[in-house]
């Protein structure tokens, strides 16, 4: 198995790296990804509209999921199709709020 | 030992106060430990259809009976789903619970709000109604939007509590749609267990954009309850 990148050695810091550890568990889940591959998502990884399965019931459930991990609260309008496009955008979506939390 | 199982048919209460037929999948050697399961409303009662039934069959291995009802306008049910209300489902497991002398239950996710009383049992990784509609109603926003048209939360729910709505393709009729809106989980009587999530491990079945069926879960889940149903013979 690959070692996990220790928080000290990670130039986003630590808070980032839970942030993005945390969606690419959630994204292991919802999509059926091995370790591995959700390991390998990059921020340009289609999501929404580039995988057949994640059809808008995953993608709402994908959001739910988010606000009871974070902690936080996603309103609909904030929801639009750039932070669903990719990975990348999900995350600057989950890292916006997590902040403001 | 195991048994094949076998669909069954049980009267249920209707809607207006008739009675008919529903379906239920049953392991039933006439044992006395017999655990009765309430799947999770909608969707995810696909999603957890194979773990569900997995579990009974290794319950059935360890001595217990098993049966899985269909709920009115659920599965194989010719109930209308538009037509269902949340005190008719409560009413149908109440009344599976008494036609199949259940002495356990298990209810899933949002079935937790349809526990029929007096009998023990466990709520694994329980749902309460907001929260049920809530990931339903976002995932109509999205498709909405996707089509190019914004649907606001405000109005659709409105449209739910007046005349019903269709949610993900499930069509909930007012009655159900407002009864769910204020659908808390129960508070826990003595003898019910809550099992979360963590404690059976891996990804959650519900979670999975399609349905999969992970062994080691319903290991996880079928030892819980067989420990505590097993008759001490």
């Amino acid at each position: 198995m690959t070692a996990q990148t220790s928080a000290q050695t990670d130039p986003t810091g630590p808070a980032r790296s839970t942030i993005d550890e945390t969606l690419r568990a959630i994204l292991r889940d919802v999509l059926g990804l091995s370790s591995e591959r959700a390991a390998q998502l990059t921020p340009d990884s289609g999501l929404f509209g580039h995988l057949p399965e994640l059809d808008s019931q995953a993608v709402a459930d994908l959001l739910t999921e988010m606000e009871d991990r974070f902690e936080i609260i996603i309103e609909d309008d904030e929801i639009d199709g750039d932070h669903l496009e990719t990975y990348g955008g999900l995350l600057a979506l989950a890292e916006a709020k997590t902040a403001t939390r | 030992m195991t048994t094949p199982f076998k669909f069954v048919e049980w009267p249920c209460p209707a809607v207006g106060g008739d009675t008919r037929s529903e379906a239920a999948l049953v392991f039933d050697r006439g044992r006395e430990s017999r655990l009765l399961v309430i799947p999770p409303l909608f969707d995810e009662a696909n999603k957890l259809r194979h773990t569900l039934v997995e579990v009974l069959r290794r319950l059935d291995a360890s001595g217990i009976d098993g049966v899985l009802p269909d709920l009115p306008g659920c599965n194989e049910s010719l109930a209308p789903l538009a037509e269902q209300t949340l005190e008719n489902w409560r009413a149908a497991a109440a009344a599976a619970s008494a036609h199949f002398r259940a002495t356990g239950v298990l209810t899933v996710r949002s079935g937790a709000l349809l526990r029929p009383p007096d009998v023990p049992g466990w709520d694994y990784a329980p749902q309460d109604g907001r929260k049920t509609l809530r990931s339903m109603i976002r995932a109509r926003i999205i498709a909405s939007r996707e089509a190019g048209r914004e649907e606001p939360r405000d109005a659709i729910e409105a449209k739910g509590r007046a005349e019903g709505i269709t949610l993900a393709g499930w069509h909930i009729g007012p009655a159900l749609f407002t009864a769910l809106e204020a659908a808390e989980l129960p508070t826990r009587e003595d003898g019910v267990t809550i099992i979360e999530h963590e404690t059976i491990g891996e990804r959650p079945a519900w979670l999975r954009a399609e349905p999969d069926f992970d062994a080691a879960q319903a290991d996880a889940l079928a030892a819980i309850i067989a420990v505590a149903m097993r008759q001490p013979e």
